[in-house]
Formats: C-alpha cells, structure tokens, sequence
C-alpha cells in the first residue's frame, strides 16, 4: 500500500537517484552548494532580493534581458567546461592497463553533457544575448517587438538548464551523445531518466530559443528607425536577421523529432525503433535538418560581430557592404541543403553524396568572400589592436583552417576515413571556437562598455585572449593528428601506448584555455574593481559608428529619447561627421511596457512539468500543465502592461549626460 | 577518366606526404599510411584537396598577417583610406577565386564519389593492376553485436568474432549489419567506414595489397561497452590465410542458432573467438530479425504488409541475388534491404498474389 502510494507521488525517483556513492559528483554537489548557499545569503544580506526581482528577473528591458542571457551562457561555459576538462583528463591517462578514473557510465554521461550544454545553454544563451542587447540599439528601437515573451524565452532557457544541471545530483543524465541519437536513445537501450533529462530541457529552452528567434525576426522587420532602409542596416543586424529566420525555419524541425522520441519513450509508439517499422535513420534526419542549419545560426551573428568591430577599429567602412549582405543570405539559403553530409558514410547512393558534398563545399564560397571583405576591410585601413581586433585577427587566423578541413570533409570519399574520427571533432571545435566563440568573445569585450559602462580590464582581457587563442591550437593540433590516424571519438580508453603523448599535450592545452577561461572572468571581476578608471563618460569609447554608440553607457531605459532618422549605412559616424547636437528639450513622454512576473511563472511551472515527466510523477505532470495554461491565459486578462515616462524625466535624464562630442574634446 | 585522378596528382602528392607523414611520426595504424587500394585512394584524395586548397588559405593567412601589421596605427608610412570600402575588380577576385576552387574539387569529388562508393565492385587491385575477369571476391559478413564484431565467410563456413583475416590482393565483398545499434564498420587502412544498421545491409568492396596486424574499430557511439568494440585486421598472403581458415576449421566450435543468440548477447572486451562452422543463411536471417525460432522475417512482413495495403506490391519484396558478375555503378548495388531470395517467401508466393 505504502508501496504504491510513494509510487504515485514520487514517480520512479528514490533514495538510489542520488548519487551517494558517486565521489566526484558529492564533491561536486558540495562545491555547487556552498557556492549556491553564499551566493544566496549574500544576496539576503544586502537586501537585493527585492532589486533582483524587479529590475531584473522580470525586466522586459531587451538590455537587461539580453545581460541575464549573458550571465546564464557563461555560467554554463563553467560547468561545460568542467565537463571538457574531465574528458581531456581522463583520455591523457586511460591507456593499456590504467582504466582512467571514470567509467564509461560517468564518461558517457560527460561527453554527452558537454555537447549538449555547449550548444543549447553556451553558445545559444551568449548569441541571443548579444543580439538581444545590441540589436534594439543598432536598429534606433527602445525595445523589442514583444518585450514580455522576450523574458518569458529567456526564463524558459533558464528552466532547461536548470533541469540539466539538476541531472547531474539527481539521477541520471543522457549516454548517447550530445544528439540523442536513436535507437540508442529509445527506451530499451537507455532506460533510465537521462535521455528524457535531456528531451525535457532541450524540449523546453526550444521552446525559449523559437520565441525569442520569433521576436527578433520581428522586431527587426518592423522596428527599424526611419531611414534605415534594409540596405542601410548595419552587417550585425543582417547577420541577426538571417541567424534568427533560420532559427524559426529549423526549430520545430527539432521539437518534432522530440516530441515523436517523447512518444516512442512514453507512449509506446515505433517512429524510431529497430522493430515494427520504425526508422531511426529519420531520426538522424530531422535532427540534422535542425543541427547543420544551427551552426550557422551560431556563426552568422559571430560574423556580424566581426564585421562591426573590424569597421570600427579600422576606422573605415566595411568594404563591399553589400556583397557580405548577399553572402549572408546565401549561406543562410544554402545551410539548408547540406545537412546529408553529417552520414555521407549510411549508405546513400554516390549522386546524392555528390549532391551534398559539392553544396556543402559551395558554402565556403560565401564564406571565403566574407574573409575577404574584412581583410580588405583592414587593407588602407588605421588598425588599433585593442581587445576586439585581436580577436578578429586569431579568428581570421584560426577559422580559415577550420573551413579547410570543413570542405574536405565533405568530400565523401574522405569522409569515409575521417568520419565520426577525431578530426572530426577537431574540425567543428576548430569552426565553432574560432568562429562562434572568438566571436562572442569579441563582441563581449566590445559592448561590455555600452552595457555597464566601464570597460573590462586590459590586462586580464590579454591573458583571456593569449590563453583561448594559444590554449586553442595546443589542445585542438594533437586531435586533429590522432584523427588522421584513424583514432574515434567518444572513447574512453585507449590500447595503443604511441597515442598518449598527443593527449597529454592536448590535455595542456585545455588547462591553458582554463586560464584563457579565468582569465575572462577575472576581466569582469578587475574591471569592476577599477571601474572608475575604465569610466566611459562618452558613450563611444571606441570611436564606433553604429547607433548604439550614440546612446549613454548604460543607455536609459527607453535607449534613444528621440527615434533617430537614419541617413546613411554608419548612422552614427554621419551623424558625428556631420557635426550632430543632441536636442536638450521637444521631448514628449516615452511609452514603456511595463514588468511581469508571469515568465517566471510559466517557466517555473514549465519545470515542474518537465521533472514531472522524467521522473513519472504524473500528478506533478498534470498539475503543472493545467497551471501553465491558467497562468498563461491568466495573463492575458493582465491589462496593466505599460506606462509613460514622463516627458520632464526624460529632459532631467538627457540633461545629466554630457554632448559625446564635447565629452570628447 | 578513372585512373586520370590518382595518375595526374600522383608525383605532386610525394611531397605533401612526406610533409604529412612526417608530422604524423610515421604511425603504422593511421589513415595516412594505408594497406589497401581504396585507403590509398581516400588518402590521396584528402592530400590532393588540401594541397588545392592550400593554394588559397596560405595567401589568404599571409595577407591577414600582411595587412595586419602594415595598417596598424604605430606605423607611420601606411596609406590609410578611409574611403576605400569599394572595388568592382576586387569583388570580382574575391568571388571567384574560392569559385575556382570550389569548382575544381566540386569535379573531384563527383568522380571520386562514384569511384569509391562502397556499393561498388572494385574495378582494380592495386594501381595499374585490374581485376582479373572472373574473378570472385571473397565474401565476408559483418555483424556488429553489442559490443562485438561477427565476421562470417560464407563460402568457407567459417565465422570468427573480433578478428577479420583477409588474403591480400583479392577483392573482397562485405555484407553488413549490425542487431541493435548503429555501428559504423571501420577499418581505416582497408577502406574507412561504411555504418553497420539493424535490418539493414549495407555493402563495402576493398582490398588489402600487403600484409597488416592492425586494428579496426566501431566508430559510431553504440553504449557501454563501445570503446572496446574493436577487432584484429589481420592481412595475409593467400598462402597464409589458407593455413589461418584451415586452423579456424580445425578449432572446433559451431556458429549455429543456439550458439548464436548466446553470442548476441551484450558482452564487453570479448576475446577472439573462432567457429569451424556457420550455418548458412543466417545472417539474412540476422538482417532480417528472425533468428529466433518463430519470430517473423521482416523481409516476409514487409511483403505480406504491401500486399494487403491494396494489392500494389511487386511480384517480390525481394529482388533476385546479384548476377554472378555485377556491373560498377548498377543502382541494384544500392539496395541496402535486399536478402537471400531463398529467404522470402513472398518471392514463392508472388504467383497466388
């Protein structure tokens, strides 16, 4: 009786759910906990309970959004990090007859962890970020769109990370790589929580990562400011534009091949099974129509970011402006049609292999065209190598051989002896940490100034640059060769003695991005400390050209008290050319929405479901999807959703900053 | 058009490989230093593309360096123009020059696809040594179990678990399927990898031109016991690999029914194992799921299936067995469900359809 009743309320989660007898992950559990419990009495201590909650978690400001995105992507680059320094460390000594010290149950777990967070929770968090926070500006918008599904996608990312993080003390997480891929994630091969853990979260953010995609999309169709006509919009803002288009076109893609994994799972159903018809190389299918398409929604911001930085630092405009337009928008068309290419080696007959290589290879050419244009960006140019630039240049630098090995990987042929090999892993860590990551990097260090108004200390943003970029090439070159050697992936030991010293130096290599890593956030933590050194007074420390550098550092809430009418494709660099005063007074009351609760809410009670449902508790299940349709529906009836700012506080506002131009002279 | 590639590239490619094998330490078990016809020809292909594409990444990463270091602004003799973010004639470049390129080996890779599709019955032994007419490949099965490779010869009723014997300059034809998982069958000095699926079959045509002791994989992450999912590629002079099948006959044990669903099992690090003989038939009765006495074969389901959804089905499920001489490129080579037409009933039966 008893028996079935903690059946029914607590589902399949028992005492034996927790990993008690697990040392690393108590330890770590300890770790997280101290850490958590100081984090939070701090917070009591100084009383910040109350500002957290209204000026930020339920901020519709894109600004402060897109911040909250940054924080939650680079948190998770911690524990994600973590994830490839165990792996690094368990391949450096796992050979002969040292097992290494984990077990391919916890390595499993690790390596899929690792890619699943680095994609959903790093590098999707930290490109939404940065276009939630730079976009609205550069487009002469006070917000997005939709500013309350904006929190309420950015609270349902949270809800998914949470729900991974939490696999990691109670139960299990997913042992199939980082794409679920079947048969062997369907219930008789993976039958405990860790592959719904992982269909639940990323079921979840999906959701977040579509609605925001959505409202970008939108805003940046319908927000622009007068005069910036689509051909007059800076490279960012195209580059978001394509990268959140595709993000519409391909997500549901994913979710469907979720949801029919979910009803294989739960509901006894046979899309992907070995038995009864099922296709699990459908499977494989859809998500790769979702999964290559992704890497360019990462990369084509990450371009952006370049293209503005490589403009601004230069002081010059970016050359062929349109032609890197185009070249967006080929390869966003084109990333549809290669998807193929990641099972040339399943068995598809020759022409279509062809058919996919040769499209595959096509989209080098746009991209080739790209790293051009910046290079004859530079050429004639006036090059400061702050920060940014320097990222610019490793990723020139280090990208164009991670596209080298791209192409030759989609030459079948080739890829019958390279694929699922670590050149493999090497090449897309080559693309996606030279190109997505240096990016972020870049533009995080580029608009730190504008969030918060001092710039990240000097210093301790070199030693980040010379440990990623170094900490790169002697972590990734001993894979790339180990991989021509015909060494797999996914492995968690190794019988052959002569591979070991290319994992040893590999593993160096990570310790050194570790610095690069902490070196980073040691820049946030010394520039805070210094800040009123690295005081930008301006609004414009790097002498920028597009409208966001025209707002304070911080901009105000309603970011331009005046909509700008836009001239020419640099607005900004027009309107300083041309001598521009911003008006002191005609200022008319500002039209703002107002803050909710109602994202937390949803994204809460989109939690619950998703434990619920992992642990077959299915009361909690029901309730908490009843609740999400009450709340929502709920919220509709919520009518006081805006407010003025009165036209006297905007003039008291303008009024505290100084003219830029004569803040500069 | 088929010996041109490897013939034309040939002598240039010297030297990227020493360079390549030069950097790799000279590592017998890599991709670089093949034993097999069809890895020397993937390997060629790989130095041939990144030799292409050298020709535009190393100017590439000497202008970014160039330029770099010319315009920046400590340097007071640079032109710096500001207005120069335009160029018809440079557009033009910029465009076509990773156009040609991609075009180049956008020909490459169409011929060396077809060429080197698995499916394809190999046209050559070693460069400049066709295959005999008449000849017969050696047939080998390849099951991949949980966590094990089954390798089954057929014509020689002999079947071994984690060691795959080849006699060196005979073609050989693989048949391959796997029972739960998606492996990927590799063996990255025969031919690369083709993916072993359950209830399906898929095919590779290679040959080993010298004697090895090397090692092939499982290359597709399969669970727990997948990073010891490996096997022993032995090639052998046919000398020796008829003294190593007489020494497999003569080691006792039989792969039949039984024996085989015991095997099945999911088993981790297993050693290698040698069975004199096999029954016939069973790996179609292994790609179609029906080795256990009384479960249905898939192949008769299927048909049984298309019969009754209207009556449209083909007088057979399953097509006839390949004609004793297959032809390159024949799209029948494709058809990963084919069985053993002694297999499906629904062949027999097509007649009261």
């Amino acid at each position: 009786m008893t028996d079935t009743l903690t059946k029914t309320i607590f589902g399949r989660l028992t005492w034996d759910s927790l990993p008690i007898h697990e040392p690393i992950l108590v330890g770590t559990f300890i770790v997280v906990a101290l850490g958590g419990l100081a984090v939070l009495a701090a917070i009591t201590r100084y009383r910040l309970w109350g500002y957290l909650w209204k000026e930020w978690f339920t901020s519709v400001d894109h600004k402060r959004i897109g911040i909250m995105y940054l924080v939650l992507g680079i948190i998770m680059l911690l524990r994600g990090f973590s994830d490839a320094l165990m792996m690094r460390g368990q391949q450096a000594v796992a050979f002969g007859s040292d097992q290494g010290f984990l077990p391919s149950h916890h390595y499993d777990q690790i390596f899929t962890a690792h890619g699943t967070i680095m994609i959903f929770f790093v590098a999707i968090p930290l490109v939404v970020g940065i276009v939630n926070f730079v976009m609205p500006l550069q487009i002469g918008a006070r917000d997005v769109a939709f500013p309350f599904l904006n929190n309420l996608s950015f609270w349902l990312t949270v809800a998914g990370a949470v729900l991974v993080m939490l696999s990691l003390f109670v139960g299990e997480f997913a042992r199939t790589g980082w794409l679920g891929y079947a048969p062997l994630s369907e219930l008789a091969y993976s039958p405990d929580t860790g592959v719904d853990y992982y269909l639940w979260s990323l079921q979840i953010a999906g959701v977040g990562t579509t609605l925001s995609a959505i409202n970008m999309v939108a805003t940046i169709i319908k927000m622009r400011a007068p005069g910036m006509t689509m051909m007059k919009m800076p490279v960012f803002c195209w580059t978001a534009l394509c990268s959140n288009a595709l993000a519409v076109a391909i997500f549901p893609a994913l979710t469907a091949a979720f949801f029919l994994l979910i009803l294989d799972r739960y509901a006894g159903t046979h899309f992907f099974t070995n038995q009864l018809g099922g296709a699990p190389m459908m499977y494989w299918n859809m998500v790769w129509i979702w999964g290559h398409p992704e890497v360019y929604v990462l990369v084509l911001p990450a371009f952006g970011i370049f293209s503005e930085i490589t403009s601004t630092f230069t002081g010059k405009r970016l050359f062929g402006y349109s032609s890197m337009v185009y070249a967006t928008v080929v390869i966003t068309i084109l990333s549809y049609l290669v998807w193929l290419h990641h099972f040339f080696t399943m068995g598809a007959g020759p022409s279509v292999n062809s058919f996919f290589g040769i499209a595959t290879m096509v989209i080098s050419i746009p991209t080739g065209a790209k790293i051009f244009n910046w290079l004859f960006t530079m050429y004639r140019g006036d090059i400061r190598f702050e920060l940014p630039m320097m990222w610019v240049v490793a990723f020139m630098l280090t990208f164009v051989i991670g596209g080298m090995t791209g192409v030759l990987l989609a030459i079948p042929p080739a890829d019958f002896v390279l694929h699922n090999s670590l050149f493999l892993v090497a090449h897309f860590h080559n693309v996606i940490i030279g190109g997505v990551v240096f990016g972020l990097f870049a533009g995080m260090v580029y608009w730190f100034p504008k969030a918060f108004g001092f710039k990240l200390d000097p210093f301790w943003g070199h030693v980040a640059f010379w440990g990623w970029t170094v900490g790169f090439w002697i972590a990734w070159a001993p894979i790339y060769i180990v991989g021509l050697m015909g060494t797999t992936r996914r492995v968690h030991h190794f019988d052959d003695l002569s591979l070991q010293p290319y994992f040893i130096v590999a593993a160096i290599g990570a310790v050194v991005i570790l610095i690069g890593i902490l070196g980073f956030v040691m820049s946030i933590i010394m520039g805070f400390v210094k800040r009123d050194q690295l005081r930008d007074t301006t609004g414009d420390p790097w002498e920028g050209r597009t409208l966001e550098w025209s707002t304070t550092s911080p901009p105000p809430a309603y970011n331009f008290a005046l909509t700008p009418v836009i001239h020419n494709l640099d607005a900004w660099y027009d309107m300083k050319t041309h001598g521009y005063q911003r008006p002191a007074e005609g200022f008319r009351p500002i039209h703002m929405p107002r803050n909710t609760g109602a994202g937390v809410i949803l994204s809460g009670l989109a939690f619950t479901l998703g434990f619920g449902m992992i642990w077959y508790m299915w009361w909690l299940a029901a309730l908490s999807f009843v609740g999400l349709f009450v709340v929502a529906i709920g919220h509709t009836f919520n009518f006081n959703r805006d407010y003025f700012i009165p036209a006297d506080e905007v003039t008291r506002t303008e009024s505290q900053r100084p003219q830029p131009l004569e803040a500069r002279a | 058009m088929r010996r041109q590639a490897p013939n034309l590239i040939g002598h240039g490619l010297r030297l990227g490989l020493l360079a390549m094998s030069a950097l790799l330490g000279g590592c017998s078990r890599d991709v670089m230093n093949p034993a097999g016809d069809i890895a020397l020809q993937q390997r060629n292909l790989i130095l041939f593309a990144t030799l292409v594409m050298l020709l535009i990444i190393v100017p590439v990463m000497v202008l970014i360096v160039l330029f770099a270091w010319r315009y920046r602004r400590g340097n007071p003799n640079k032109t710096y123009d500001p207005g120069f973010d335009h160029s018809t004639t440079l557009e033009l470049v910029i465009w076509s020059c990773p156009l040609f390129i991609i075009i180049a080996l956008s020909a490459v890779t169409w011929t060396s696809t077809h060429l080197l599709d698995p499916f394809r019955p190999l046209a050559r032994i070693a460069p400049g040594k066709p295959v005999p007419p008449g000849t017969k490949p050696l047939e080998v099965e390849v099951v991949g179990l949980d966590w094990k490779w089954l390798f089954i010869y057929p014509d020689l009723g002999i079947a071994t678990v984690n060691e795959l014997a080849l006699p060196t300059n005979v073609p050989v034809h693989f048949s391959i399927t796997s029972t739960d998982q998606f492996n990927a069958f590799y063996a990255p000095t025969l031919a690369g990898m083709v993916y072993a699926m359950p209830n399906m079959r898929s095919e590779l045509n290679a040959v080993l031109n010298r004697p090895v002791e090397t090692t092939g994989y499982s290359s597709n992450y399969t669970g727990r016991g997948f990073s010891d999912m490996q096997f022993r590629l032995r090639g052998m002079a046919p000398a020796d690999f008829d003294r190593w099948v007489a020494g497999v006959k003569g080691s006792g044990g039989g792969l039949a029914t039984q024996a085989y669903i015991a095997l099945a099992k999911p088993s981790e690090r297993a050693p290698v194992m040698h069975f004199a003989s096999v029954q016939p038939g069973l790996f179609d009765r292994i790609v179609n799921a029906c080795v256990e006495p009384g479960t249905p074969c898939q192949a008769d389901v299927m048909h049984r299936d298309m019969q009754r959804a209207g009556g449209t089905a083909p007088g057979s499920a399953v097509k006839p067995a390949a004609p004793a001489q297959p032809k390159p490129g024949d799209p029948h080579h494709r058809d990963m469900t084919r069985a053993d037409p002694s297999l499906a009933p629904g062949a027999v039966r097509a007649g009261h359809a």
